[in-house]
């Protein structure tokens, strides 16, 4: 059953087109990972999905066309990590991950006892329920992203966007992180639309792949589709070897090239 | 400390601060006296203070109400600093950098150059002139901005606007410096007006202020919860169901309605909005639904004290309280410029 339906997306960012006419779709509970140069769009198609930019053509999740959704419904619907989240420094854990409870918040209401129960749901969740009082500030790379994530988990969205979740961590950082998410959505029914910059990653936890180039579809489909040294030299001008690694997964390896 | 304890905490400083102001003075008031007479007006209690109705008419024509506007006009300098901060997600704005100030000293300037300065046509044109300060800074960000506005809003917003409120400010302070070039016998009535006061109080002040302190109080603290979503950006705030722009705009127009009905009637009196909600984050973190009623309670005790002081001092003479505060604030705003670097914001 597909979750997300995007069709011809078209988004242009102070008059200058970005996205031309991108048609992608997710399965519920499956893992949609966006990938492409840098420039390619990746980032614009996560924002307008989250509903932060204009775009014309439709996106819907399980059949509703997001626009026409209210603000506060979408929110609870959605949830949205971007690749640098503000981290309000003096703010706890426990405070931030509670924020993620604000879509099923009335305008006046505060959090109440069902609220504080989910947001130490996803505390507990993603193993962080003992930095609840722990200041943002102090948190290391791997930490700040679980806490994050534990925001979005609170809102008990329906559709997770990722915007390079891993971007800014270590390699055994980065396997803990997707494998968390991979667990997510398994439990949760959770939807998952991420851009991974990492071809190799990409390929190891997402179902479908969507290559972008200059803004449009340059191809989609399961990881060996997709992920081919044609392809990957046409997109980004970069010459690599695709193998299958021991678990059958392609790895996807940098070749220096030939001068 | 955790909130309610705080919240106590600063209550009771509120009113130990209000009895400092009440009892200390020129008139000397006997201390237990005041209190029987304060208790008596209590309902249902009644006590014999022994108070000469000379003393009773020092206590409650003079004294009360100024405690009473002191505790207003804190409250509400402290309450906006603290609502600016959060909708700015800078600790260090304060109603002064968006226009307000420099549209209230434009006209109280007008008032005393060419309305003779009347006792009432004074705050009335200090409250006109703090809003249109505001308002005058909210347009030119909006000029600036309606170019691309979607991006625009998201990236450099809160700084553009701050810009704008300076710009705005030092427009406006260069009229109303032209206006006093050209009438200087009112320079005297114009500089003890800009450097605020709480000399003139009266009852009928107060209740002139009760109003918009009200209805901006409560707009203010129903938005501490969203200032704190505020705080994640505008875009994540988005994400999260809320409208930064509307919010920015209803929690703005509030504190703008707050300062203005303070520096109405006590002048321009700085650093309390900046020093105050910096104590409340201090006493009980960063939430701003802890941080605005914490600063409206030690906002009023703070200003109270700065008054008994300014009062006191070179009795008979007073200072302008606007020199207490900006003695006291000045440091202390040091002290938070270093504090909030240690932080690492």
């Amino acid at each position: 059953m597909t979750a997300l339906a995007v069709q011809e997306l078209t988004v242009s960012l102070d008059h200058s087109p970005v996205l031309h006419g991108v048609t992608c779709a997710a399965a519920a509970g499956g893992w949609l990972a966006l990938i492409g140069p840098n420039g390619a769009g990746k980032s614009t198609l996560i924002r307008a999905a989250a509903g932060l930019v204009p775009y014309r053509g439709t996106i819907r999740l399980h059949g509703a066309d997001i626009r026409s959704l209210r603000v506060r419904d979408r929110a609870r619907l959605i949830a949205y990590v971007p690749q640098e989240p503000v981290l309000p420094p003096d703010m706890t854990v426990g405070q931030y991950v509670l924020l993620g409870r604000t879509p099923h918040l009335g305008y006046l209401g505060g959090p109440g006892r069902h609220d504080r129960e989910r947001a130490a749901a996803a505390l507990e969740r993603l193993d962080i329920a003992r930095f609840e009082a722990r200041r943002l500030a102090r948190l290391s790379g791997g930490e700040r992203q679980r806490v994050v994530l534990a925001r979005a988990l609170a809102s008990e969205p329906r559709l997770l966007l990722l915007d390079e979740p891993t971007s800014m961590l270590d390699v055994g950082h980065q396997q803990q992180v997707l494998e968390l998410v991979d667990g997510l959505r398994k439990e949760a029914a959770l939807t998952v639309l991420s851009t991974l910059h990492d071809l190799t990653v990409a390929g190891q936890y997402a179902d479908e792949l969507v290559l972008l180039h200059e803004g449009r579809v340059a191809a989609s489909g399961p990881a060996a589709a997709v992920l081919t040294t044609e392809l990957i030299q046409l997109v980004y001008a970069a010459s690599v070897t695709v193998t299958a690694g021991p678990d059958g997964r392609l790895v996807v390896a940098p070749l220096r090239p030939r001068s | 400390m955790r909130p309610a304890g705080a919240l106590a905490a600063a209550a009771i400083f509120l009113v130990a601060a209000a009895l400092v102001g009440v009892m200390v003075g020129a008139a000397d008031l006997n201390p237990l006296a005041t209190a029987a007479a304060l208790a008596d007006k209590i309902p249902f209690v009644h006590l014999h203070s022994g108070l000469s109705s000379l003393d009773k008419a020092v206590l409650f024509q003079i004294r009360l109400p100024r405690v009473v506007l002191g505790v207003l006009v804190g409250g509400l300098l402290a309450m906006a600093g603290g609502g600016y901060q959060g909708v700015f997600r800078n600790p260090l704005v304060d109603s002064g950098l968006l226009g307000a100030s420099a549209g209230a000293g434009l006209g109280a300037t007008l008032a005393i150059v060419y309305l003779g300065g009347t006792p009432n046509a004074i705050p009335a044109a200090a409250f006109i002139g703090s809003l249109a300060g505001v308002a005058a800074a909210y347009l030119a960000f909006a000029a600036t901005t309606a170019r691309g506005a979607m991006s625009g809003m998201a990236s450099g917003g809160t700084a553009t606007l701050l810009l704008a409120g300076i710009a705005v400010g030092s427009f406006l302070t260069a009229v109303q410096t032209f206006v006093l070039q050209r009438s200087t016998q009112d320079a005297q009535a114009v500089y003890s007006w800009l450097l605020g006061s709480l000399s003139a109080a009266t009852w009928q002040q107060v209740t002139s202020v009760l109003p918009y302190a009200a209805i901006s109080t409560l707009v203010v603290l129903l938005h501490g919860r969203h200032l704190d979503v505020l705080a994640v950006g505008d875009e994540e705030a988005r994400a999260l169901g809320l409208r930064p722009a509307m919010i920015r705009g209803i929690v703005v127009a509030s504190c703008a309605l707050a300062a203005a009905s303070a520096v109405a009637v006590s002048g321009l009196i700085g650093f309390v909005g900046i020093v105050v909600p910096h104590v409340a984050r201090r006493l009980a973190g960063p939430s701003y639904r802890s941080v605005l009623p914490l600063s409206l309670l030690i906002g009023g005790g703070f200003l109270v004290l700065a008054d008994t002081l300014a009062r006191t001092v070179l009795s008979p003479a007073e200072l302008p309280i606007g020199v207490v505060t900006a003695l006291v604030g000045a440091p202390a705003f040091v002290w938070i410029l270093r504090s909030t670097k240690a932080a690492g914001t």
